[in-house]
């Protein structure tokens, strides 16, 4: 494992942080009083078993949950430096989502050519010069590790793509408006080892740009990839720390066996 | 009753269930000839009767008093300028309703009630969309006797076809497609014009075509709201040689359509007419045959492009 110098001295800068956040779809409490820092150029992994709500937590960070009726937050999530609660009512979404970007867990291409699905994000910001688009698209495709396998056919439709060149399509999509944020749901659920090799080795590359918050149900993948490991059971952030401890030494018995395999 | 317990009687066993299978298939084949038998013969019939008939002449020609000299002209222009009106009309108030519906309208019994109504529109007999137009269309707005009228009419009959068949097409398009667009800060409408309409538009013109095909055999409403069965003159022109090139007065122009110039030419006693109407109601079929062959091609193009 690579180690992370600052953290040995002092932590980095906080990016976001969440303070006391509750959800809820309908009656129903998915999270509760989630508490927990997340640092600016790190990559921090949720996990936990299934339905312990580390995808909602993850989609309260762009406010994806706004999209449906019923669903009500309570509680902050303070983005930084400008320290605005992202969860405020007086927030819009539309706001918070140009500044995190997330990549989801099925690849959802466009229907559009592949040059199309990148510059869609900088078409809704209003960039329509096409040197710029030009530009930042070879840019976000450069960085999401695609752009020498696609180069040559940027007019050819993004299905056309394999599975994991589609997810990578998808993350260099959400890189292109240089987003504070990026915001992975199990990026490499639908993918094969290999593919989900190099998905991890781009997120490990990518974090010297951006802050990265990843939800995995495959532990040695959080352990793989992640700086910080957010542990979740049934709503609740049972521990939180950085990831070399949570693996090695948990502090807390639900934890390790979880960690262990011995439950979930 | 006793199992079967050997392997003779297990077989013997699968052999009577089998029966049913053939019975069935049988049934089956029997039902789907009725409809299919009765069409061929309908259609051949018609085109027997009908086909010799099918000479230029027969499509340049006005009615006439003689059987020999009587064409279509009025008919199929009256047919194309009502169908362009009733697209016009159809089609955005159509797709706006059903993106509305699906995209924009919150999920509760209002919708639901509204959701329902649209539904038995579709069910609505035509002749009182025809009165509904006599009395609306014709009178109260005062649009008179026109293709306009007509137009607005079969538009409004067609109109829940359309906007069921544009809810279908969005419906189909996955979830994660619009997260994806709304993830990248995209407003509502920006995700309908940029994904959603884009997407859905096969499905869309899909029903729009099966609705006009519907539409343009309709004859109860048009007779209604008082389409003429004798005509021979054109409506003036849509284009014009000079400028602005196009023209509307057309819209306000009496008019007959294929379905009622068929129904003139079968009340009539001579014989010669009725080859006539056989002429006719062959050229009516095949556009409507057209019409859905051209529904199932633009289908198959889009959706090679498209697949979820």
């Amino acid at each position: 494992m690579v180690a992370v110098p600052a953290q040995e001295a002092a932590p980095p800068a906080i990016k976001a942080e969440v303070k006391g956040l509750n959800f809820y779809y309908g009656d129903f409490q998915a999270l509760k009083r989630l508490n927990m820092p997340v640092y600016e150029k790190q990559v921090t992994a949720l996990i936990g078993p299934s339905g312990c709500g580390k995808s909602t937590f993850l989609r309260s960070f762009n406010r994806m949950h706004d999209l449906y009726p019923g669903n009500r937050y309570e509680g902050e999530i303070r983005l930084y430096p400008d320290n605005v609660n992202v969860l405020a009512a007086g927030v819009d979404p539309i706001e918070v989502r140009m500044r995190i970007s997330m990549v989801f867990q099925k690849p959802n291409p466009f229907p559009k050519s592949i040059y199309e699905n990148v510059a869609y994000g900088l078409r809704v910001r209003g960039e329509s010069r096409r040197v710029s688009l030009n530009e930042k698209v070879e840019e976000a495709l450069r960085n999401a590790a695609l752009w020498d396998e696609v180069k040559d056919r940027m007019q050819e439709p993004a299905f056309n793509l394999s599975g994991g060149q589609q997810q990578r399509l998808c993350i260099a999509r959400a890189l292109a408006t240089d987003p504070e944020m990026l915001l992975f749901d199990e990026p490499t659920s639908a993918l094969d080892p290999i593919a989900t090799a190099s998905i991890e080795e781009l997120i490990h590359d990518l974090k010297n740009k951006v802050t990265i918050v990843i939800v995995t149900h495959n532990m040695q993948q959080a352990a793989r990839v992640s700086d910080y490991t957010a542990y979740m059971y049934l709503g609740e952030l049972i521990e939180y720390g950085v990831t070399d401890e949570i693996f090695i030494k948990p502090k807390k018995k639900q934890t390790e066996d979880y960690i262990t395999g011995r439950f979930g | 009753m006793a199992y079967a317990k050997n392997l003779e009687e297990i077989r013997a066993l699968i052999a009577s269930h089998k029966r049913w299978d053939l019975v069935f298939a049988c049934v089956g084949v029997l039902a789907l000839m009725i409809g299919v038998l009765t069409f061929v013969a309908l259609f051949s019939d018609m085109a027997i009767k009908g086909v010799p008939r099918l000479e230029l002449d027969f499509f340049t020609h006005f009615p006439s008093r003689r059987a020999g000299q009587a064409g279509i002209l009025s008919a199929w222009v009256g047919s194309c300028l009502v169908m362009l009106t009733t697209a016009f009309f159809a089609v955005p108030l159509g797709v706006a309703a059903g993106l509305y519906l699906e995209e924009y309208a919150p999920k509760n019994w209002v919708t639901d009630i509204i959701e329902i109504n649209i539904t038995n529109l579709a069910g609505v007999p035509s002749i009182v969309y025809g009165l509904l137009a006599l009395g609306l269309f014709v009178y109260q707005f005062g649009f008179g006797q026109s293709i306009l009228s007509a137009g607005l009419t079969l538009a409004l009959l067609i109109l829940p076809v359309v906007i069921v068949a544009t809810r279908e097409a969005i419906r189909a398009i996955p979830q994660g497609i619009r997260e994806g667009a709304y993830a990248l800060g995209a407003t509502q409408w920006q995700v309908c014009k940029d994904h959603i309409v884009p997407y859905s538009t096969a499905g869309i013109l899909t029903g729009v075509i099966i609705g006009m095909a519907r539409a343009i055999g309709e004859t109860a409403p048009i007779i209604t709201i008082g389409a003429l069965t004798f005509i021979a003159f054109l409506p003036p022109s849509p284009l014009k040689p000079e400028p602005p090139f196009v023209s509307f007065d057309w819209l306000t122009s009496p008019f007959t359509v294929m379905p009622i110039q068929m129904f003139n030419w079968t009340s009539r006693p001579e014989a010669a007419f009725l080859v006539n109407a056989a002429a006719a109601g062959f050229v009516l079929v095949l556009m409507t045959l057209a019409m859905n062959g051209l529904a199932i091609y633009i289908r198959y193009r889009l959706r090679k492009r498209i697949k979820w």
